[in-house]
């Protein structure tokens, strides 16, 4: 049995009572909302905060607010309402399939979206215990100067595992960062960086305090498609999501994200060019998904052939564009190349 | 290090207790509340046998500090029965239909399936949907169908007669001869 390592509970009550204790506290400190994530690494001392700062209690960030300028999201939402949320159902299909594809049930009752989005990158040589990770000589992302994904590696490579993260992207959602001194909002896109240490912008003593999805989202098409050895319960291995809009047969704002391969999702570039006039037929996803395969380069950051990671690009691509058609997931014969 | 009160209301009583603030819900309710029936599987959130339910939802409390649980009202497994110790509609179904081996999920999916059965009140919910509603909840034994099919079929008992009759009536004498046939077939043996 693995045992929580000590530390204090703080549980503000109020934005502001925790936005005081990270002004004072912020590099001792671990926020923890649902703790689906958070509990299993301070089990595997990935984390060794002097204080669990519990944010559930801040009842001000747990709200969804449907208006004209689009839908806002408290952070504190569990992953299970939002999934349920008639709104969220109606408007961005893809974010409640996102949600509904998080783990198990058990942990979309206690899991949020504002922990979803700050989920940890995950790697082979990180989520493992403090025995196995001191047996291997710890690695760069925590207590160690080596990485073992990529020799000679300065960077850290570890994957990017939120489900929710690529339909946000796709949906241009942006979040909203508060500290005691400023508030800012970002695009969800530029939220992440490519560092699998922290592979966020968040600094010290800084909380995602909403998440707004512009109202230009909502009659958009999408899929999201995700790779993972079982039916539930796994992080991604791969994750594709796709959304755009649609006028008389021809598709605009198109936006292709690819994750779970690297640090930072992956926005595949060129669409345009691709989407010879905004026509998505099957020789315009062939050509899509063979480009996203083409920028896609996945390291053996988590324990699934990297080959076999890339060699699902493509079909997974196809498959979100399928889905956001309304089309079955495979044509009547799928060409799978690696 | 020191101890914080924790209020909740476990199995229709108020308990209060004093833990360390880096002790699990699941080692309060096992060890301070002596309530064994919930398991530790994988500790890890991916096993589901620590389920229990959190003010109504089921959740792992192996992932879960006490301290978070003040003021919730929670059920474990102990609570699923009926006053007095009898067995409730769905722990019934799973004896009946063998949907329990060697038990150690037992407990988890009990309460992830109590959770799905009073959140569809009044319908049988289709095979999918008790599929993904256990999805949390790994067992090695049954090959889940067992407990599938007793989960629905606790759900058909709590349906209302009427609603049962209903939905029923097209093959009513059918399905009537049909179980008499089967109560013979098995006093048979």
């Amino acid at each position: 049995m693995l045992t929580l390592p000590r530390f204090e509970w703080v549980e503000p009550r109020t934005l502001d009572q925790l936005l005081d204790h990270l002004a004072a506290h912020a590099a001792e400190s671990l926020m923890v909302a649902g703790g689906t994530d958070a509990v299993p690494n301070l089990k595997h001392r990935l984390h060794e905060p002097r204080y669990l700062v519990h944010i559930g209690r801040v009842e001000e960030l747990r709200f969804v607010r449907d208006e004209a300028d689009g839908l806002h999201v408290g952070p504190l939402v569990t992953l299970a309402d939002l999934a349920r949320h008639p709104v969220v159902r109606r408007d961005f299909a893809t974010l409640t399939r996102a949600a509904s594809l998080v783990a198990g049930p058990q942990l979309r009752n206690m899991g949020t979206i504002g922990g979803n989005l700050c989920l940890d990158t995950r790697c082979t040589y990180y989520n493992q215990t403090f025995f196995w990770r001191e047996a291997l000589g710890f690695c760069l992302k925590k207590d160690g100067a080596v990485c073992h994904v990529v020799p000679q590696g300065k960077r850290c490579v570890a994957a990017h595992s939120s489900d929710t993260a690529p339909v946000l992207i796709t949906l241009d959602a942006e979040v909203e960062i508060r500290s005691r001194a400023a508030r800012r909002t970002v695009p969800v896109e530029s939220f992440f960086v490519a560092d699998g240490i922290h592979n966020n912008v968040l600094a010290p003593g800084e909380v995602v305090t909403r998440v707004f999805v512009p109202a230009r989202a909502r009659a958009r098409i999408g899929g999201y498609q995700k790779l993972r050895p079982r039916g539930a319960i796994d992080f991604p291995m791969l994750s594709v999501a796709f959304a755009a809009s649609r006028r008389d047969g021809h598709v605009a704002d198109a936006r292709l994200v690819v994750s779970a391969l690297a640090a930072k999702p992956r926005s595949v570039t060129g669409l345009d060019a691709l989407l010879a006039d905004g026509v998505l037929d099957d020789a315009a996803i062939e050509r899509i998904a063979q480009a996203a395969a083409k920028q896609c380069r996945p390291v053996i950051n988590i324990p699934y052939d990297e080959d076999y990671r890339h060699a699902m690009v493509p079909v997974f691509v196809r498959r979100a564009l399928r889905e956001a058609l309304g089309l079955p997931p495979r044509a009547a014969r799928e060409v799978v190349t690696a | 290090m020191s101890r914080i009160a924790v209020t909740f209301t476990l199995n229709g009583a108020r308990r209060r207790v004093r833990v360390a603030p880096m002790k699990r819900l699941l080692d309060v309710l096992r060890e301070d509340c002596a309530l064994t029936g919930t398991k530790e599987g994988c500790g890890e959130g991916e096993c589901g046998a620590c389920t229990v339910l959190i003010d109504g939802r089921a959740a792992n409390s192996c992932l879960i500090p006490a301290v978070h649980a003040d003021g919730a009202t929670l059920v474990t497994v102990e609570g699923l029965a009926r006053r007095g110790g009898a067995l409730s509609a769905l722990q019934q179904a799973f004896v009946t239909m063998g949907g329990a081996q060697c038990g150690i999920c037992t407990p988890g999916i009990l309460v992830s399936a109590q959770e799905l059965l009073l959140r569809s009140r009044g319908r049988v919910p289709g095979d999918a949907e008790v599929r993904e509603a256990l999805a949390g909840n790994l067992c090695r034994c049954t090959g889940y169908q067992k407990i599938v099919d007793a989960v629905r079929a606790a759900a058909r008992e709590a349906m209302p007669a009427r609603a049962r009759a209903a939905r029923r009536a097209p093959k009513a004498r059918a399905t009537a001869k049909a179980r008499r046939t089967a109560k013979r077939a098995r006093r048979a043996r």
